[in-house]
């Protein structure tokens, strides 16, 4: 029954929102609380979300209450249960900071709202065009039914006090974890971090990079994994811990280069390393480094559920978030320092003014020094490796 | 009170209790037979339960999980033991970790052992460690992090039931009669006293246990990952991305109750075999002392107590640590700023909120709970009504809060702060019946017959003789149950749709994010708030009979 009236209930959503002019979304959206749900274990998203939830107060009359998560699947598991309840309106979820493997579960579920990306005013300044990386999430295409808010980009993090030569490529991780058993690991592949290391070592171990932009079950896996699961064998044991456990995430792996107990570290977001140490969260001496070839690169987007209670606070929202104001304020790195998705072709004089003077710091990387982007490999590759990898080496 | 007002108090407890128990146990079990039709699954199968054993981690979770919470239920009934032994004067040490709840220990006690912590920070300059050795001494394959932990919070809680049935038993009239038969020590207490005690802290025992086996949030911090313990293995699967997970972490749930199940079976036969030995060795006649070397042994379990107050002393620490990096003993420089930057008020107001609702509803109920027992046949409460009322702290919480946060959305229940209430309530009111119900028992029934004799009826015998008497034992039902649901994690986390934050939610929330100076934040409320009830608790009694010098030398 609610099977078959959800694409009603859609069509009806969506000719709704047409009918809507922008103003008349920002006129109904006034009042509104939006319930954010968002990991909330890093303190600077935190904070900047409780900014944007300043700003929004003061600029359109719209609360933002950030529902922390400790895994974004946890607002995707409550949707699913308002839809087994039958609760087709009036949703707890308002908005969802997204990725890859939750969007894909979602679309394909018909549990997003939506398109409504080309409505904001703001996502002029986003390169939107179909191959455009704001357009594709992990090769899934967007249509719109997700807004990019800020930029992540597969990086590497060395202590240069106690690591001074870190590896250039997946074969010299492979030589220096020799020099220095025990000083080098990786997030448990059951988090987003370590399944994107994985990734991101496949990537410069297959000769054809280009066949994993197509599911898994369109490739000989076998066959392409092979030289991956080969290097990891040798890697392994030289981790810390003799790889037989792992961080749970890339925060905790941090703290183990706080500790001392490893060297390297990784992590999605370029500016990190000078956040962390102007946090007290890192000595001053670690620094980012990027391997040849360059490195993953995705966007961070905002999905709004079908059934969400304060749709057009949610759009406003997410607006907001792209606007040249907001995402200079978030890529300074005294606030969150990540990297905008704004297109600076696409900016305008006044638009770009926003970004002219931002702070820097010896730990913050130029975006040329950050090698060339990698298109992230099909969904279903991320999943395949992360449960081929609890297979082989979970017991 | 009469039969009926009984057996009414008694279908209102079952209905807070049971009803949304047995109503998510019954969505969990049809979701894990391949029913669950918001993801379009609608025939009965067992697909769900061969998916689940196909996961790679599958077998050795469940081996995991069996370990760590059996050799952590031994070590803590052991160490209990020894405690109680040794007499009273151990409890300035065990109230604090009672209180404490288990995230906090947990998080204080990473720090402690893990091999760039405290302890190892502080043996680094000795042992002539530049680097941090690469040991795992937390998160270790085997668990032993976790029992640790496990051991820690649970000893605690067995030594006050230990001590309380240790009140209704002729402990003393038993060792004089183990002496004069010229047993040792440990012969007293093994062949004489334990096969009295035991029964009277079988359910105690059995709640350990189930606690042991279903732990999510110590193990996440302190347990293995590769595997992981088999209630972590569920939860992963009830919050992986990919949606058809759902049916097998449902099955994973139901083997999680049979897991549970077989272990109390187990614990049962151990109990049975153990009994029968007692006897035959009693029959053998031996007399003396044996070579267990007890003077050596007894230390122990305090020192072990004494690590998860460090580790707790260690979170203070952290949050007021600006950085603090290898290999310094303590801070390189202090800062208020994770107290004044974090925004922890609102979690605290939240978290008080629920307590106190829940304990305004929950001591009431338990106490008329009692009084009903009193008033009903043996044969019926004990054995079977109360048990009922437990099933929520054997029940493992993965089991069947899915299933009763979609019942709750079904009947139009929004998620806030008032469904959440009715969650801890789950847990609270059983864990204070489970504390008000031995010193209820163990009430001198003579004072009761003489009042009745002198014309009180059964409600003025009920606030004029057996509120006071129980006084004491109520302040430390309070305390318990505050601590109870200060420390819920699950609950407040299902049923509140992540909408509800309480500063438990917080801490584990944060724990994952790595910045231990606001994870100390919220690890010294977790565990100081307690703590402050729990003083409370004990100086009420101290306070209202300060000129009754006989109330208070009663021990309860």
């Amino acid at each position: 029954m609610i099977k078959r009236l959800l694409p009603i209930l859609a069509l009806m959503m969506a000719t709704q929102t047409q009918a809507q002019t922008w103003q008349d979304t920002v006129d109904a959206a006034r009042g509104q609380t939006v319930y954010w749900h968002a990991w909330g274990g890093d303190p600077r998203t935190n904070s900047y979300i409780d900014w944007v939830d300043a700003q929004m107060q003061a600029r359109f009359g719209i609360a933002v209450e950030h529902v922390p998560l400790t895994d974004t699947a946890e607002a995707v598991t409550r949707v699913l249960s308002e839809r087994a309840a039958g609760q087709n309106t009036g949703g707890a979820v308002d908005l969802i900071w997204i990725n890859g493997p939750n969007f894909l579960a979602m679309k394909e579920q018909d549990l997003l709202f939506g398109p409504f990306v080309k409505r904001l005013p703001n996502a002029r300044f986003v390169d939107l065009s179909p191959d455009a990386p704001a357009s594709v999430d992990f090769t899934v295409p967007v249509d719109g039914l997700e807004a990019p808010w800020r930029l992540a980009k597969f990086v590497f993090i060395h202590d240069s006090a106690r690591a001074p030569n870190p590896p250039q490529s997946m074969g010299e991780l492979l030589d220096w974890a020799r020099d220095n058993p025990g000083r080098f690991t990786h997030p448990d592949p059951a988090n987003f971090m370590g399944a994107s290391f994985l990734k991101q070592a496949l990537i410069s171990l297959v000769d054809t990079p280009a066949i994993l932009q197509n599911p898994v079950s369109e490739a000989d896996y076998t066959d392409l994994t092979a030289p991956l699961w080969a290097w990891y064998d040798a890697l392994r044991p030289l981790m810390w811990r003799g790889g037989e456990t792992f961080p749970e995430n890339e925060s905790i792996q941090a703290r183990l280069l706080n500790d001392g107990e490893i060297d390297i570290t990784m992590s999605f977001d370029p500016s990190y390393v000078a956040a962390a140490i102007n946090l007290g969260l890192l000595p001053d001496t670690v620094r980012v480094f990027v391997p040849e070839g360059g490195t993953l690169g995705n966007i961070s987007f905002m999905a709004i559920p079908y059934n969400a209670a304060h749709v057009e606070g949610a759009q406003v929202v997410a607006d907001f978030l792209l606007s040249p104001e907001a995402q200079a304020h978030m890529q300074n790195i005294d606030n969150l320092g990540a990297f905008s998705v704004l297109d600076p072709a696409l900016m305008d004089a006044e638009a770009a003014a926003f970004f002219a003077d931002l702070p820097q710091s010896p730990a913050l990387p130029k975006l040329a020094d950050l090698g060339p982007t990698l298109l992230e490999p099909h969904a279903s590759w991320m999943t395949a490796i992360a449960e081929d990898w609890a297979a082989r080496y979970a017991r | 009170m009469g039969r009926g007002a009984s057996i009414g108090v008694f279908s209102a407890a079952a209905a807070l209790v049971l009803v949304p128990i047995i109503a998510g146990f019954a969505i969990g079990l049809a979701a894990s037979l391949g029913v669950f039709p918001a993801i379009g699954a609608d025939h009965l199968t067992f697909a769900p339960y061969h998916r689940l054993m196909a996961v790679p981690e599958f077998w050795g979770a469940l081996g995991l999980s069996l370990q760590t919470g059996g050799v952590a239920t031994a070590l803590s009934l052991l160490f209990a033991l020894i405690f109680v032994t040794q007499g009273g004067g151990e409890s300035r040490i065990l109230a604090p970790l009672l209180a404490i709840p288990h995230a906090a220990i947990a998080l204080g006690l990473a720090f402690l052992i893990a091999p760039s912590g405290w302890i190892m920070r502080a043996l680094a300059p000795l042992l002539g460690f530049h680097r941090p050795p690469d040991l795992a001494l937390v998160n270790d394959p085997a668990g032993f992090a976790l029992i640790l932990g496990l051991v820690i919070k649970e000893t605690p809680f067995l030594v006050i039931a230990i001590a309380s049935a240790m009140a209704q038993l002729p402990v003393t009239r038993t060792r004089q009669i183990g002496a004069s038969l010229g047993y040792g020590t440990l012969r007293i207490w093994a062949l004489l006293i334990l096969p009295q005690l035991y029964p009277l802290i079988r359910m105690p025992v059995m709640v350990v246990l189930a606690y042991g086996l279903s732990v999510v949030d110590m193990a996440l911090i302190l347990g293995p990952n590769a595997p992981p313990t088999f209630a972590v293995l569920i939860t992963r699967l009830f919050i992986a991305p990919d949606l058809t997970l759902l049916l097998p972490a449902f099955a994973g749930a139901m083997v999680q109750i049979a897991l549970i199940a077989l272990a109390c079976l187990g614990l049962w036969l151990c109990e049975r075999g153990f009994m029968r030995l007692a006897k035959a060795e009693a029959r053998m006649g031996r007399r003396g002392g044996t070579r267990i070397p007890l003077s050596w042994i007894r230390p122990l379990p305090r020192g072990i107590m004494g690590l998860g107050l460090i580790g707790v002393a260690g979170l203070l620490l952290w949050s007021i640590t600006w950085r603090w990096v290898w290999p310094d003993v303590f801070p390189q420089s202090l800062s208020l700023g994770a107290w004044q930057g974090g925004d922890w008020r609102a979690p605290l107001q939240t978290s008080l909120k629920i307590a106190v609702i829940s304990l305004i509803i929950a001591t009431p109920l338990a106490l008329l709970t009692l009084e009903a027992v009193d008033h009903l046949p043996n044969k019926l409460a004990k054995p079977i009504l109360l048990p009922l009322i437990y099933t929520p702290l054997v029940m493992p919480q993965i089991g069947f809060l899915y299933g009763v946060n979609l019942a709750a959305l079904k009947l139009g229940i929004t998620a806030g702060v008032a469904p959440v209430i009715w969650a801890h309530l789950l847990f609270v009111y059983p864990y204070i019946l489970l504390m008000l119900h031995d010193p209820w028992r163990a009430m001198d029934r003579r004072v009761l017959k003489m009042a009745a004799a002198l014309g009180a009826g059964p409600w003025r015998q009920f606030f004029a003789l057996k509120l006071p008497l129980m006084l004491r034992a109520i302040m430390v039902a309070i305390a318990v149950g505050f601590a109870v649901s200060i420390a819920q994690y699950l609950p407040t986390l299902f049923i509140g749709g992540g909408r509800v934050t309480t500063i438990t939610t917080e801490a584990v929330t944060l724990a994952s994010g790595g910045d231990r100076r606001i994870t100390g934040v919220y690890g010294s409320l977790q565990a100081t708030l307690p703590l402050l009830v729990y003083l409370i608790a004990f100086l009420t009694p101290r306070y209202v009979w300060r000129n009754r010098r006989a109330m208070q030398a009663r021990v309860t």
